[in-house]
């Protein structure tokens, strides 16, 4: 019997639609699914639509960005068509998202230890008591010190790590089963970006819970993520094992990514930067959105769109030269 | 290329073979007062106080690329700002090296200049590339009224943008064009010295590669001393060829790139090292994980200021506070410890972690 996997994103595309003006589009076409206790990455740089493709998972679109087409599916239920009371089932206790920005997404009025508890009461039926009590568990297991104390504090009154504790204390309260994470660490100095992301290896790890995690940066993927799809200009444009991909990319852009990060394992290692800049959404190019940056495009390119297709066992890659210029290069 | 700066005289220093330093700044403090509000001045209640910086030395020598790295509050921003002359020390001095005797305003703001890290707002949005470039090259004199157009086209060939540059606004440009435009900026005043404050922390990257290629080819071909303050020590290590850490406003390590990393002599700089997410490795390095964040500069711990998040204090560090002292050639650690930790063995270049990770899976 096969099960549908806990999370399933088929053909998502998404767009802004304005009177009068062509539609632009901004996610097109991207499909991946997340199995249970999974960890997938998405990686890319601003613009691509990592970070939307998130907020479309969570329902959580700004104002103004439709789903154009294509579905969202949790166990096999489609997320876009199920009624608000429905969804809101869902939210916290199935699905939780962290942000990345702890301050804007707290409630600044609300002292940090019932906003924990407020997810617990709703959804287990906890009562008020039993739900603080959760919460201020769920404190001490991320790690906050003096939990009881500081569950009374507003998040003015708490550091940046701990304000970010708190947040993934509010959202593992419900043990979910999926986790959002939208760039949790970004904000964050870097030995408490190390302590946060063993945080969530940890407590994931515990619950099984599985996480779709959006990062620009390629260590952080790295050390948190096992799966990784790679995107560009609102693309998927490789798919696979993050250790694979890493060390042996099937994409041009792929490549060009990692050859431009400083990798502090290679400290001798020339960076090469990425000539050319990202497409505009509203002029995109007619074929490969990569083609007019690439160095190995050929005639094509510019005309026909690629589409992900294997390239090598458990993995995908969205090029039409993927076997000439990496197979020819490593052979 | 062409060379855009000419660098005025600094005098030689024969001192053994490190080449002379620009800038010097010795003992440097910063103090803020805190609340002064009201009640506090009516009531004439002890006014708490912020050391940004306590005690600071540090040489920047010609030529070199200085990386100051170090967590929020650590006091880096503030005494890159201290180095420029936007704000002014509470204790210590800054010796301008080569500065002739008696200059004014204009030319110590001359000689130091800065980039910022957020390009979008430390570019004036209402005016364009060349009247901005053209303003500074008239204000200083850098060449005379008929040659500034050509001058700013050659500042901007410099960064690696196009004549067509001159008539725009910064809105027009992207992120990682804007920051060329910063240092265009920076570099029309011919500087001895550039201060960076996290350039390229904003910026893709994608983009970031040719930003550091950029402050690279600087120092190469226009022999500019450049003091790169960043939190990304990947970054800081191919860029930079010395490094000094930072922590609560106190230089808590300081030696050449390839020294710092291969033997570092602080705990602190060991944890900074360990928390690098790191693109081929394995997974993390948690020999020398600290625990809880960097205290406030409001409240700095008694003894050694690391010692509560320290993995290897003893009572000692509760009580002595430790000075930077010299413990090799060229490298020096504020760790009472320094000479006894153990033999760091996360050694990064001399691991080859990809065929482990192969064989592994």
């Amino acid at each position: 019997m096969t099960e549908a996997p806990l999370l399933s994103v088929r053909n998502l595309s998404l767009g802004v639609q304005r009177k009068g003006r062509p539609t632009t589009l901004i996610v097109d076409d991207i499909s991946f699914d997340v199995a249970e206790g999974e960890r997938f990455g998405i990686v890319g740089e601003s613009g691509s639509g990592k970070s939307l493709t998130l907020r479309a998972i969570a329902n959580l679109l700004p104002a103004g960005v439709k789903v154009l087409s294509g579905s969202v599916q949790y166990r096999g239920q489609g997320l876009q068509g199920m009624p608000a009371k429905s969804r809101r089932r869902l939210a916290g206790r199935e699905i939780a998202m962290i942000f990345q920005e702890p301050m804007s997404a707290l409630n600044p009025v609300m002292r940090v230890g019932e906003q924990i508890a407020e997810s617990p009461r709703r959804h287990l039926g906890l009562s008020k008591a039993a739900a603080m009590d959760l919460a201020i568990d769920m404190m001490r297991k991320t790690g906050i010190p003096d939990p009881a104390r500081r569950a009374q504090a507003y998040p003015h009154e708490l550091s940046g790590g701990l304000r970010q504790r708190i947040m993934i204390a509010m959202a593992l309260s419900c043990s979910p089963k999926l986790l959002l994470c939208d760039e949790p660490t970004t904000a964050l100095d870097v030995t408490v970006q190390h302590q946060v992301l063993r945080l969530l290896e940890q407590l994931c790890e515990d619950t099984k819970t599985a996480l779709v995690f959006v990062t620009h940066d390629l260590g952080v993927v790295n050390q948190t993520c096992r799966e990784l799809g790679v995107m560009y200009a609102g693309e998927i444009v490789e798919r696979g094992r993050v250790k694979d991909v890493f060390a042996d990319p099937r994409h041009p852009y792929t490549k060009g990514l990692l050859d431009s990060a400083p990798d502090f394992d290679q400290p001798d290692r020339e960076l090469v930067a990425i000539p050319g800049f990202p497409p505009n959404l509203a002029d995109r190019p007619d074929g490969c959105p990569f083609q007019p940056r690439c160095a190995f495009a050929v005639e094509h390119c510019a005309t026909a769109r690629p589409r992900l297709a294997d390239v090598l066992p458990g993995r995908e890659a969205a090029c039409f030269e993927t076997a000439r210029i990496f197979e020819g290069a490593t052979a | 290329m062409t060379d855009v700066t000419t660098q005025p005289a600094v005098p030689a220093q024969p001192e053994g073979n490190a080449p002379p330093s620009v800038l010097r700044v010795a003992n440097i403090s910063k103090e803020y007062l805190l609340g002064q509000g009201l009640f506090g001045r009516f009531g004439g209640a002890k006014k708490a106080s912020l050391k940004a910086l306590d005690g600071v030395d540090l040489e920047l020598r010609r030529g070199e690329v200085l990386a100051l790295v170090g967590e929020s509050g650590s006091g880096k921003s503030t005494l890159a700002k201290i180095l420029v002359g936007a704000v002014k020390p509470t204790g210590g001095d800054v010796h301008e090296l080569g500065l002739a005797e008696g200059a004014g305003r204009l030319e110590r703001s001359r000689r130091v200049q800065m980039v910022f890290q957020d390009p979008y707002s430390s570019l004036n949005p209402r005016i364009s590339v060349g009247s901005m470039l053209a303003g500074l090259l008239r204000l200083h004199r850098v060449v005379p009224p008929g040659e500034v157009r050509a001058e700013s086209i050659r500042l901007l060939n410099r960064v690696g943008l196009q004549e067509d540059a001159l008539p725009a606004y910064p809105s027009q440009f992207s992120g990682g064009q804007r920051q060329r435009l910063a240092i265009a900026r920076a570099l029309a005043v011919r500087p001895d010295v550039l201060v960076a404050d996290e350039p390229v922390s904003a910026l893709d990257v994608s983009v970031q590669a040719t930003i550091l290629e950029l402050f690279r080819s600087l120092q190469d071909e226009l022999g500019l001393s450049i003091l790169f303050i960043a939190h990304n020590l990947a970054v800081v290590q191919h860029l930079s060829q010395r490094v000094a850490v930072m922590y609560l406003g106190r230089l808590v390590e300081i030696a050449d790139t390839a020294e710092i990393f291969s033997n570092p002599r602080h705990p602190y700089t060991r944890a900074l090292i360990d928390s690098i997410p790191r693109m081929s490795a394995d997974s993390f390095t948690d020999q020398f994980e600290v625990e809880g964040e960097p205290p406030s500069p409001i409240n700095v711990p008694s003894g050694c200021r690391f010692h509560p998040r320290c993995p290897v204090a003893v009572d000692r560090c509760r009580t002595e506070d430790p000075s930077l002292s010299p413990i090799g050639p060229g490298h020096a650690s504020a760790c009472l410890l320094a000479a006894e930790l153990p033999v760091y063995q996360g050694v990064p270049a001399l691991k080859t972690a990809l065929p482990a990770l192969k064989e592994e899976q």
